[in-house]
């Protein structure tokens, strides 16, 4: 049969964000993708380099929507590393519980892309909701439900509110028994399984050639977290181990989600339970000195990275922003040639990419 | 654990023109003429364990264009943190991606915001912006306004 290109995207609900795959198909099989992004760009980097420090911090949490304290926390650190200062006892417990929480936050709207992707109505219905009970403790503590505008340098914007750790503990408690239900209705079901098990495979060599990180690259057996690599925050003293599974399909990295949820519930209720009490903010510089830093995160993409350069006056002189779904989006190329057009959703799916920072 | 010191050393016994900077334990700057570069990308994935390229990128000062490899590994947190000076009226360097495949989009985004030539680059179209957009945004002189 003669190959032919075909379009998926800007619009289309498979893309889970506004960028193009052009799939050369012959047949069912696919025998090559092109991956197009930029539709969503904004020159963040750009905008950067016009702001003053303290400006920046609400751009970079609509970088991307659906995780922005984690962003927040990559720029924060950046900026605090170049200052030379060290937020108070409290403020860092206060800022991994809601990076913990940000996670699960993240992985549930995943889970419940990935499971309408694949046909199971029930399943991103529930995991909405269960999404809501972690935007009501985020909202609580920030006052905002999405883009929180909450770590600054050398603190957090403001403390938590009375009774706020036990809540924590209570609403963590609810989802960590809730996940059944996506045990019963994704992990044990057949069909689904039928749909991800030995498909997307991406070798650990390809994974690091391509260089993916975050759930993708510890599905292909890699074992690699910023959070466990290069730690920051509280995560040198937690101790903390991340899910490795070896396959590489899609199976894999679905199981790595599935299980950091449980991690980040066991550590943010950890924390919770011995907050210390104290102060939550120092007093910063209105500018950091002269000077370059590189600081890492591990968002629930995977490692966002900030490089930055400060000439010593009021805005950065140069931010780059390493987006872990950019390098996702890139791999496409490698795990989607040789599957069947009605895989690549659940491919694609598996990948989590967010387009408000692939192209900033 | 692998140590940065003794890494920092060997890059520095193989290649007399490369200054190298450690800063702390995870951290060190390295300085390349721009066309080593591929030899110190092959020694550092080969003989340095160093695995995986975070990101690559350029900066525009007021005399030069500098392009900044990321350079890291997936089983620790050091982080090679690896420039080289491009002059401005010509900033040609030697592509990456036979070294890296992920460096592919990097490149493009960085030949398109800076100007940078990636010699040895299979597809150099602009890869976000519109591909009839005229000028390298973000080089200081750029006109935005």
């Amino acid at each position: 049969m003669a190959e032919m290109w075909v379009n998926f995207g800007p619009q289309h609900p498979f893309t889970h964000g506004l960028w193009r795959l052009k799939v050369k198909v012959d047949g069912e099989t696919v025998t090559d993708v092109e991956p197009t992004i930029g539709y969503l760009h904004r020159g963040v980097e750009k905008i950067a380099e016009n702001r003053t420090w303290y400006q920046f911090i609400p751009y970079n949490d609509r970088l991307c929507y659906v995780a922005s304290i984690a962003w927040s926390e990559g720029y924060i650190g950046a900026v605090e590393k170049l200052m030379d200062i060290e937020p108070p006892e409290r403020a860092k417990y206060l800022r991994t519980i809601s990076f913990e929480l940000q996670r699960i936050a993240s992985h549930f709207v995943w889970l419940a892309a990935y499971a309408i992707d694949l046909g199971n109505f029930t399943a991103m219905l529930f995991a909405v909701r269960e999404r809501e009970f972690i935007l009501d403790l985020l909202s609580r503590l920030t006052g905002h439900r999405m883009t929180y505008n909450y770590p600054r340098f050398g603190g957090v914007a403001r403390d938590a509110p009375i009774g706020w750790e036990d809540r924590v503990v209570r609403n963590l408690n609810r989802i960590e028994r809730k996940m059944k239900d996506f045990i019963d209705l994704m992990t044990e079901n057949e069909t689904f399984l039928k749909r991800v098990q030995g498909v997307g495979v991406l070798p650990r060599n390809k994974a690091k050639a391509w260089g993916v990180t975050g759930p993708v690259a510890r599905g292909s057996g890699l074992k690699t977290d910023v959070r466990y690599n290069d730690p920051y925050l509280l995560y040198e003293e937690i101790g903390f181990e991340p899910v490795v599974m070896k396959d590489g399909d899609c199976y894999s990295r679905y199981m790595v989600r599935m299980q950091e949820i449980f991690e980040s519930i066991n550590i943010s209720r950890d924390l919770a339970e011995k907050m210390p009490s104290g102060d939550i903010q120092i007093k910063a510089p209105k500018k950091p000195p002269e000077g370059e830093v590189f600081n890492r995160v591990e968002v629930p993409r995977g490692e966002a990275s900030y490089y930055i350069v400060s000439n010593g006056g009021n805005s950065p002189y140069r931010l780059k922003i390493r987006s872990p779904a950019y390098i996702h989006i890139q791999s496409t190329k490698v795990i989607m040639p040789g599957h069947n057009v009605a895989d690549l959703p659940a491919i694609l799916g598996s990948l989590d990419v967010c387009l408000g920072d692939t192209d900033r | 654990m692998t140590d940065i010191n003794s890494l920092a050393e060997s890059l520095k016994k193989k290649f007399a023109d490369v200054q190298v900077e450690v800063k702390d334990g995870r951290r060190a700057v390295a300085e390349v003429p721009s066309e080593q570069i591929l030899d110190v990308m092959y020694f550092m994935r080969d003989s340095m364990g160093r695995d995986y390229l975070a990101s690559l990128s350029g900066a525009d000062y007021d005399d030069r264009i500098e392009v900044i490899y990321l350079v890291g590994s997936y089983s620790d947190g050091i982080i090679f943190i690896t420039k080289t000076k491009l002059p401005k009226g010509n900033p040609a360097v030697n592509s990456v991606v036979e070294v890296w495949p992920t460096a592919s989009f990097h490149e493009r985004e960085a030949a398109e915001m800076f100007g940078i030539i990636f010699e040895g680059h299979p597809n150099l179209e602009h890869l976000l912006l519109p591909e009839d957009f005229e000028g390298h945004p973000l080089r200081k002189d750029y006109k935005w306004w």
